[in-house]
């Protein structure tokens, strides 16, 4: 084969690539552009057929609308959804390091088990733990001064104590780190907590932020959780209360409807743009690594 | 066991319990609590009564435990071979270099970013039959003309036509299938682990390829798929676990109807724990689905001998 023909057809593959990518990323967006723009109308505007793309008039006014919801009670849902957000975030980071730690850096008899024990944990549908998780932290507000039912406790208190899928990501990073450091500081007579917590954090800041972003966008997207957990509204986050908001209203007010929604997405495109390479190569790590 | 060897166990463990308390009360208590639970009668208010094999007996003849199964399996069929090609599709698309790459991968990830409630209120707006945009899209040219001819092609076959404008939401019909598109809208994730794996794909051997005269298609055919099959395999197994559990987007949008059409696994799960307060019921049905996962991911397992290629590393 003569190299101009075969210049000539990677030519016509990347064409048909660049206008099949147009295509297809303008059905992608177009969701996100629908949203925007009927959360700037009136609702008249809103309903009218055809659909104009274009707002007019324009109500940004919409949005204030819905900060001020009586109903909504936006500022308290953001409260709320934050609070178990941060919490969450901060127990599993701390937590899940620590012990990924154990499995990374200290040899033992029985780790290999004990890994093997904590993958498989990682198969376990949230339906098959959510019955009796309800009826564990029933008995524990009926046997202790704490009350976990009713609160938002049981959305992050389990987060204190580890989960599988981030000790597994930050074990597998701590791997990659060369024992010579941790060796050499022993010698300096540096306590085992002494190199995880000066050595191997300082070195791990890029794999522990992505830890943290997949665990807050977790913790912001959780609807089940919230459902099962929360009796009272003064609870809801913004996923529940979001829901709520929809569901009460007979015709649904979409402006409204869709000025909300871009609220609650608005923190996490802010977040990815802020942090993109770190959730690019968190993702891919946890692709390649299974 | 040496001194040596005590101590270090004792300094793994001393890591290992913040885990450790976890599993034995977040997953080895509720899981063990929940078997025990679903061979007895709970609801809640009592305390649970020990009654042997009858919930599962009653499930097995329940209509709608059946129809909830059936349901989520016909899902799982349709939106998880569908998501798997479309992002490995748009994963060898944006994988090619072409101005603008970063912009289409950005696009393309984005939607994934989208809380699920956020998505679900966006996508009812989208499938709203009178007002929604799809429909006002396909009211319109090009795409009239192409239901115009699909109706007219199953006029000839005597199939029933698409009557428009079509109930996405309304029609069990399309209930189902419209959930499964709007799946699709989220597959940026997986499309950047696939675009991860093609990384690994080595330069030389394609280029080789198709010095030796081997098209686009003999070159993902031969090339690129065996070589991406470990990824495949990841995102099957992932898409198994994820897809039979699906909960929040129906039950936010349909409730389960028109007619059931959409009532899945999980959402009769949860109706049965914290509506009808019978949990002993619905523990039971969470053994079946965590069986039915399990048998499920066993048998890609078993199969990945025949078409997963690991490199050797």
């Amino acid at each position: 084969m003569t190299k101009t023909s075969l210049s000539r057809r990677s030519r016509a593959e990347k064409w048909t690539a660049t206008l099949a990518l147009l295509l297809i990323c303008v059905g992608f967006i177009l969701p996100f552009v629908w949203m925007l723009s009927t959360s700037l109308k009136t609702l008249e505007n809103a309903m009218t057929m055809p659909p104009e793309w274009w707002p007019s008039p324009m109500v940004p006014e919409n949005y204030s609308a819905v900060l001020e919801n009586k109903k909504l009670d936006f500022p308290l849902l953001a409260h709320n959804t934050l609070m178990v957000a941060l919490l969450t975030v901060l127990g599993t980071t701390i937590s899940s390091a620590i012990v990924a730690y154990g499995f990374a850096k200290i040899d033992f008899k029985g780790r290999g088990l004990l890994f093997g024990v904590m993958l498989a944990t990682m198969m376990i549908p949230f339906p098959v733990v959510m019955v009796s998780l309800f009826t564990i932290f029933r008995w524990m507000g009926d046997n202790t001064p704490l009350q976990f039912l009713g609160t938002l406790r049981p959305l992050w208190l389990p987060a204190w104590f580890g989960s599988a899928f981030n000790i597994f990501l930050l074990r597998q990073f701590f791997m990659t780190i060369p024992d010579e450091l941790s060796e050499a500081a022993t010698v300096d007579g540096c306590s085992e907590w002494g190199i995880f917590r000066h050595i191997i954090l300082p070195l791990s800041r890029s794999a522990l932020v992505v830890v943290a972003l997949f665990t807050f966008m977790g913790a912001w997207n959780d609807f089940l959780g919230p459902l099962v957990y929360i009796q009272h509204p003064g609870q809801y986050t913004l996923a529940l209360g979001l829901q709520t908001f929809q569901s009460q209203h007979g015709g649904t007010q979409w402006n409204l409807l869709m000025a909300a929604s871009l609220l609650v997405i608005m923190p996490i495109i802010i977040l990815f743009f802020l942090a993109q390479k770190s959730f690019i190569q968190g993702i891919a790590t946890t692709g390649m690594k299974g | 066991m040496t001194r040596k060897e005590s101590q270090q166990l004792g300094k793994g463990l001393a890591f290992l319990s913040p885990w450790l308390i976890g599993f034995l009360v977040f997953t080895l208590l509720p899981v063990a609590l929940s078997l025990y639970y679903s061979f007895c009668d709970y609801s809640l208010l009592q305390s649970p009564a020990y009654i042997g094999t009858e919930n599962y007996r009653q499930l097995a003849a329940d209509p709608i435990f059946l129809k909830s199964l059936k349901n989520t399996l016909i899902y799982a069929l349709m939106a998880l071979p569908a998501g798997l090609m479309v992002s490995l599709g748009l994963a060898m698309l944006l994988n090619q270099k072409v101005p603008g790459q970063a912009a289409y991968r950005t696009i393309i990830f984005l939607p994934s970013l989208v809380p699920t409630v956020a998505s679900a209120m966006l996508w009812l707006w989208l499938f709203n039959a009178k007002l929604g945009l799809i429909n006002n899209l396909l009211d319109q040219a090009p795409f009239s003309w192409m239901i115009s001819a699909l109706n007219f092609v199953l006029g000839i076959l005597h199939l029933p036509q698409i009557a428009t404008p079509i109930g996405w939401l309304t029609d069990p019909l399309y209930a189902m299938p419209a959930l499964a598109l709007m799946s699709l809208w989220g597959v940026g994730h997986t499309v950047v682990i696939y675009l991860a794996g093609l990384q690994d794909v080595p330069g030389e051997l394609l280029e080789s390829a198709e010095i030796d005269g081997a098209g686009a298609w003999t070159r993902m055919r031969h090339v690129t798929l065996p070589m991406l099959s470990p990824v495949i395999f990841f995102n099957l197994i992932m898409g198994i676990i994820g897809t039979l559990q699906v909960f929040a987007v129906p039950y936010i949008m349909t409730q389960g109807n028109p007619a059931r059409a959409t009532y899945f696994f999980t959402m009769y799960l949860y109706d049965n724990a914290f509506r009808y307060l019978k949990m002993g019921y619905a523990s039971a049905m969470a053994w079946i689905q965590l069986l039915i996962i399990l048998a499920l991911t066993a048998f890609a397992f078993w199969s990945s001998k025949r078409w997963v290629h690991y490199q050797g590393k």
